[in-house]
């Protein structure tokens, strides 16, 4: 399981009272926890926490590089951000770049530029891309493996190794009036999905947004997230500080024979 | 469109092991052995991937063999009661990597020798051969935590292979060899899950993962080969796919397996062909089988065999 870690996003107080501060500490002992606990990437997200985001990106990267080499998802839906963020980059550590629409109103050609700017920063960089166009956020199964079917065939269009491609179906708060459908949609949409090309496409979802202003947040959380990885969904954008969601995450592969069995099989997926 | 690759990649390798320490080092051994390092299965991947050529470390008893039969005894001629002359001669005339000093003479049921008795051995060895050693008990839980410690002690610095340790019983050889700077045995009877247990458990008492080469049991061609290979097999799939309880080198005891087969040892069989050659080529075939699964240390026993089997290797780990 590809586990991206949540936590240094603009929208926790912490960080925004770090940014502000510029108390790099506070983002580097993120850092280095969520690397401990098991995230293969840490998203960086500036989020409202300030106004100049091009430059707070880069000193969030920066910050974090000098204490770890976990690879950067960089977090941002405006592709001079990310750019920015590619700019003091290690991109020799690997990266992600997350995320792009297919389309939007006022940019036909975000895809593209997402494409283009994982490509000039080397092999190692990843793109997540959302099943989400112009026309918004699809509530219904078949709009989103369509919208993931035009991303795989412009990413197969470009040369983009579809290996290095993320698809996130957009998980949205089951406690959204009507929402509760969704969560079946996306499942439904993940097993389609995987069908689209051989080699198939990583997925991966913000799963804190599915138990968002909910009671039981972390229960909602790792429940989902074991039924999503059954489907098929080999990432996550988590909070990898929440214990039971990680138990979760190691009896799961362990019961999908991703990972041996042994008595500890919980300290052996620590451990690796 | 692209064409994809689709050649399988692996993210993990097994680890890889140096055994023995010269002089600089801090023991006394003329050379070092280093195994493992795959990065694919046998066979797959480009040359890169192979790793390290496989070793054959060939059996040494402490004391004189009493079961061992005619065709198996006679190459060694009149050393099999003089454990430092047989592993000189292991090492100069039958070409074996390294020795593997087998504890058989502590056992409470064969003669239950003393730990004086284990220590000497263990020293006339050191000062008979300049290749590294594998330090193996009885088999005896109880015998081997009373002697091995010693023996390990007399072994200090040299950086041996000592062994084993297994799930109901690691703590005393564990402790001891991490103290004394060698590397450790983990064994686990046909058992992929138990096998990951004991190496989370020595772990857990500090020992380093990277000092760890695993036994999973061996059975030999027509007893059981096939559990032992597949579980070999499993273990370095696991190990490529990442998984550090499981990414060890692994070692086979291959001669003792292969010599209890009546096929081996029965010399009253004409219609099964050619007794002097049917006890070696039963201990090759088994080696080399298990060689495909990913062995990495081979324990053998009849120089015939040896022979053969380092063809093998030379010819496929180039």
């Amino acid at each position: 399981m590809i586990l991206i870690g949540e936590r240094i996003n603009g929208m926790f107080s912490d960080v925004k009272q770090a940014i502000a501060d510029k108390d790099k500490k506070v983002i580097q002992d993120l850092a280095t926890k969520q690397t401990e606990l098991g995230a293969s990437y840490l998203d960086v997200n500036v989020g409202t926490a300030a106004a100049d985001q091009q430059g707070t990106i880069q000193w969030l990267v920066e910050a974090i590089q000098e204490v770890c080499s976990t690879p950067i998802c960089l977090d941002s839906q405006k592709p001079d951000v990310i750019e920015a963020g590619l700019k003091v980059l290690n991109a020799d550590n690997g990266g992600m770049l997350n995320s792009t629409p297919l389309n939007k109103k006022n940019d036909d050609e975000i895809l593209d530029k997402f494409i283009e700017m994982a490509n000039q920063a080397g092999p190692k960089v990843n793109i997540i891309a959302l099943t989400m166009d112009k026309n918004g956020v699809p509530q219904d199964i078949d709009t989103r493996v369509a919208i993931a079917a035009e991303i795989v065939q412009k990413a197969m269009e470009k040369n983009f190794d579809i290996q290095r491609l993320f698809i996130d179906p957009i998980i949205l708060p089951v406690k959204v009036p009507n929402a509760q459908i969704q969560p079946g949609n996306i499942l439904a949409a993940v097993d389609q999905i995987k069908y689209l090309s051989d080699p198939t496409p990583h997925m991966t979802m913000g799963l804190s947004n599915l138990s968002q202003g909910a009671s039981e947040r972390s229960l909602i959380n790792r429940t989902f997230l074991a039924m999503a990885m059954a489907h098929g969904m080999d990432s996550a954008i988590v909070d990898v500080l929440d214990k039971k969601l990680m138990n979760v995450v190691a009896t799961a592969e362990m019961l999908m024979n991703k990972q041996l069995y042994s008595d500890s099989y919980l300290k052996a997926y620590k451990a690796s | 469109m692209p064409i994809p690759d689709l050649a399988e990649s692996f993210v993990g390798a097994v680890n890889k092991v140096t055994l023995g320490a010269t002089k600089e080092q801090g023991g006394t051994r003329t050379s070092t052995i280093t195994v493992g390092g795959a990065k694919n299965v046998v066979y797959a991947g480009s040359p890169g991937d192979a790793g390290e050529k496989p070793v054959i470390a060939m059996d040494v008893l402490d004391v004189k063999p009493e079961d061992w039969p005619d065709i198996l005894a006679e190459p060694y001629g009149d050393v099999l009661d003089n454990p430092a002359q047989w592993a000189k001669k292991c090492i100069d005339e039958f070409g074996a990597d390294l020795i593997c000093l087998k504890f058989e003479g502590i056992h409470p049921d064969t003669q239950d020798k003393d730990a004086e008795h284990a220590e000497n051995v263990t020293k006339q060895i050191l000062e008979a051969v300049g290749v590294p050693l594998i330090l193996w008990g009885c088999g005896n839980n109880e015998k081997d935590n009373l002697v091995m410690p010693k023996v390990s002690e007399a072994a200090k610095g040299e950086n041996c292979l000592v062994g084993t340790v297994e799930e109901d019983n690691y703590k005393a050889l564990t402790a001891i060899a991490l103290a004394d700077g060698h590397h450790l045995i983990t064994a686990a009877p046909l058992d992929i899950n138990i096998a990951k247990q004991v190496n989370i458990l020595t772990s857990d008492m500090g020992f380093p993962l990277e000092k760890i080469v695993t036994f999973q049991s061996t059975g030999a061609l027509g007893y059981g080969i096939e559990y032992a290979y597949s579980i070999q097999e499993r273990q370095r799939l696991a190990a490529l796919s990442g998984d550090k309880m499981m990414a060890m080198p692994m070692i086979c005891d291959v001669g003792f397996e292969a010599w209890r087969a009546k096929e081996a040892k029965t010399v009253d069989a004409p219609e099964w062909g050619a007794a002097q050659d049917r006890g070696p080529i039963w201990e090759a075939t088994t080696a080399v089988c298990l060689l495909q699964a990913g062995a990495d240390i081979i324990r053998m026993r009849h120089p015939r065999a040896v022979k053969a089997v380092k063809n093998f290797i030379n010819q496929i780990w180039k």
